[in-house]
């Protein structure tokens, strides 16, 4: 396998703002976006990928149909931060239940949140006005609801969704990531990126087809 | 190529039975599936159900407005059962949520990888009850144009909700178990929605997929944080859907009443629950099973899991009642031996015996193998199981509420016909709702069938025998 770093011509390189013009002419009209390689198999996208990650690439992704197991760790993808902002979320949660609770049932306070709003003394039964496990479930449900509506946002946010555009998807073959074909994109941004040595090198991993992938 | 498995009933423990039949390419997946709803005309049967749902949803909303016009006294509710059809409705219906949340989150995090044939059935299922549930404590009201009161919104009255009722505790359960099972249904469904995107054949269909399936592109390193994602989901699920029912049991548990002043309700609850939504799945699972073609993805092997697991809730449940039993009578209080001895013997016997012969006495079939592997057996036994739960909450609610402690206040509850076709209608809406579902969006989810078929492993190689090979997880 060659590597791009060293065999690659100068000249075979986009220039910094992405917009050079691709050499073969009637594949990409605008910007170039990266190169698209197909594979058949999730073992030879495991390989493929291992490889691509080896070359040292960095700006590049795989994209499958489904998780495919240990993928993630081929490529080098570190563990997400999602599960601290899920605790986050959860513990913000269930300081609202306690808040809400403490406020509404168990004082006499005055507040001003667009309307003027008064806590309210509840006296049953001659319970204590304030007492925890009443209100456990409350806060229970609040923080399981601030940590599921927070895990989804964020799962979503940390990968830049929703985003109706993308360069992939305008490609005809990238239709089938979604079935039963699995893709390795290496975007031109990557310093490693050479139109050539690039497309060669992703031929050489085994791929079925690759293609240039208009911004 | 590999010969295809046509069977995957056996025991065999040295082999691993194969979820997914007669399909070893993923294409054919994806393919079958999503021609359910790519056909440009459902099967005829579809319509049909369709049309009898409709009109029996239509029924419900009639029976709404009628009650709106004119004040609950439309109900059967009067002293003393003034809890009557739509608290037995809401306990039904919320009861029959449970099993969604059961297979898409329980069964996920004991690694139960038979689940992903009917999850997002079961979870689809789960949504349209919540939403048959939540209907009546909201038409129950009475001043339903205050019903804003049960939140903690400044009201004119500048009085909060009493957070120490086991009501107010519901209003966070409910509205919480909704929010976490819709979002773990969508969740789960962007890939596929993603999928539909993607074969979209017409420009409608491309932007009604595609603006839902919020532009996923299958990337690892979203794939990376989705499957986080789902497994936080399931573990915040997880201990939700115990409590749902908990607190619903609370509604009951915590008042004086006799019969229902017990501890044992909620676990006796949740199990019952499992049990009532088990044999919905499979009363749904079975005809959209029969009737789209699903028997590679819903095998027998799925149907006979699914009757094990009603075997034993069922069983919890039949414990359940022996349990109050000897309770109630071990307690010494002659109140609460009355209340029980009154059920089973009692104005209402006649519900009790329809209810312990449904749940505890039928469903002991599933002990034989042949039972749980005929269609038609376990077809009648759910339907019978359902039946028996609804029953379950009406003896729970009326007959406690009916007779007790004084005996001057004693009545006898008879539902109207208001009552009864609310009830009938609640069935039209979730059933609507679901006919909807199966025709518009992917009923099986195709990511992760994909994902437990004996290909998707990268470590093993495509010749293999599928039962053979380590299945990815």
């Amino acid at each position: 396998m060659n590597d791009p770093t060293t065999t690659a011509a100068p000249t075979d390189r986009p220039s910094a703002a992405q917009s050079a013009t691709p050499r073969e002419p009637g594949e990409v009209i605008g910007k170039l976006y990266g190169l698209l390689a197909e594979f058949e198999t999730p073992a030879a996208i495991m390989v493929a990928a291992h490889r691509v990650r080896e070359a040292g690439y960095k700006w590049w992704d795989c994209h499958t149909p489904f998780p495919v197991h240990g993928l993630d760790k081929a490529m080098g993808i570190r563990p997400t931060i999602l599960p601290w902002l899920v605790m986050g979320a959860g513990l913000t949660g269930a300081v609202t239940g306690v808040v809400l609770q403490w406020y509404t049932n168990a004082t006499n306070l005055d507040a001003w949140l667009i309307v003027p709003i008064t806590g309210y003394d509840f006296l049953v039964s001659g319970k204590p006005m304030w007492s925890l496990p009443a209100n456990i479930p409350v806060i229970f449900e609040l923080t399981v609801l601030f940590a599921a509506i927070g895990c989804v946002t964020m799962m979503l946010l940390l990968s830049k969704l929703p985003w109706l555009y993308h360069p992939c998807l305008k490609n005809e073959r990238f239709l089938r990531a979604s079935d039963d074909r699995f893709f390795i994109v290496i975007e031109a941004r990557d310093p490693l990126f050479y139109r050539r040595k690039s497309q060669e090198f992703l031929k050489s991993l085994g791929a079925t087809a690759v293609e240039a992938l208009e911004a | 190529m590999t010969t295809l498995v046509i069977d995957n009933t056996f025991d065999d423990p040295t082999r691993r039975a194969p979820l997914v039949l007669g399909h070893d390419r993923f294409g054919t997946v994806t393919e079958k599936i999503c021609s359910i709803s790519e056909a440009r005309r459902p099967p005829r049967a579809w319509y049909i159900a369709f049309a009898i749902s409709l009109a029996f949803a239509s029924i419900l909303g009639v029976m709404i407005l009628y009650l709106f016009a004119t004040g609950v006294g439309v109900w059967g509710n009067q002293n003393p059962v003034m809890w009557g059809f739509p608290i037995i409705n809401f306990v039904f219906w919320i009861g029959i949520g449970h099993a969604g949340t059961l297979i898409s989150a329980i069964l996920f995090l004991f690694r139960q990888k038979w689940r992903t044939a009917i999850n997002r059935f079961a979870e689809a299922m789960t949504i349209f009850a919540v939403i048959c549930a939540g209907t009546f404590p909201g038409i129950h009201l009475g001043r339903v144009w205050v019903s804003y009161w049960i939140f903690p919104i400044p009201n004119q009255m500048e009085m909060w909700p009493q957070f120490r009722s086991p009501l107010l505790w519901d209003v966070f359960a409910v509205g919480t178990y909704f929010t976490v099972s819709l979002l773990f249904w969508y969740v789960g469904m962007l890939p596929d929605l993603a999928t539909l995107r993607d074969r979209a054949r017409t420009k409608v269909r491309a932007m009604a997929y595609g603006i839902f399936a919020l532009g996923w592109r299958g990337s690892v390193r979203h794939w990376h944080r989705y499957e986080r994602a789902y497994l936080i989901l399931a573990a915040l699920a997880t201990p939700l859907v115990l409590s749902v029912h908990s607190v619903v049991s609370f509604d009951f548990a915590v008042a004086q009443v006799p019969g229902w002043h017990t501890t044992i309700f909620p676990p006796y609850f949740v199990a019952g629950a499992i049990f009532s939504g088990f044999a919905m799945v499979m009363t749904l699972a079975i005809p959209a099973r029969q009737l789209w073609g699903l028997r590679d993805f819903i095998t027998m092997r799925h149907l006979e899991n699914m009757n094990k697991i009603i075997l034993v809730t069922g069983s919890m449940v039949g414990y359940a009642y022996l349990m109050e039993f000897f309770t109630a009578w071990y307690s010494g209080s002659i109140y609460e031996w009355f209340a029980f001895a009154n059920r089973a013997f009692g104005p209402y016997a006649w519900a009790y015996w329809i209810m312990v012969s449904c749940n505890v006495v039928i469903p002991q079939i599933f002990w034989f193998q042949w039972a749980r592997r005929k269609i038609a057996v376990m077809f009648i036994v759910c339907l019978l199981v359902n039946l028996g739960m609804w029953f379950e909450r009406f003896v729970i609610i009326v007959t406690s509420l009916a007779q007790d402690y004084l005996p001057s206040s004693w009545g006898y509850f008879t539902p109207t016909w208001v009552d009864l076709l609310t009830l009938a209608g609640s069935f039209g809406l979730f059933m609507t709702l679901f006919l909807l579902f199966c025709r518009y969006l992917p009923m099986i989810a195709m990511a992760e069938v994909k994902h437990v078929m004996p290909q998707a492993n990268p470590h093993g190689h495509a010749g293999q025998e599928p039962g053979e090979s380590e299945a990815g997880r």
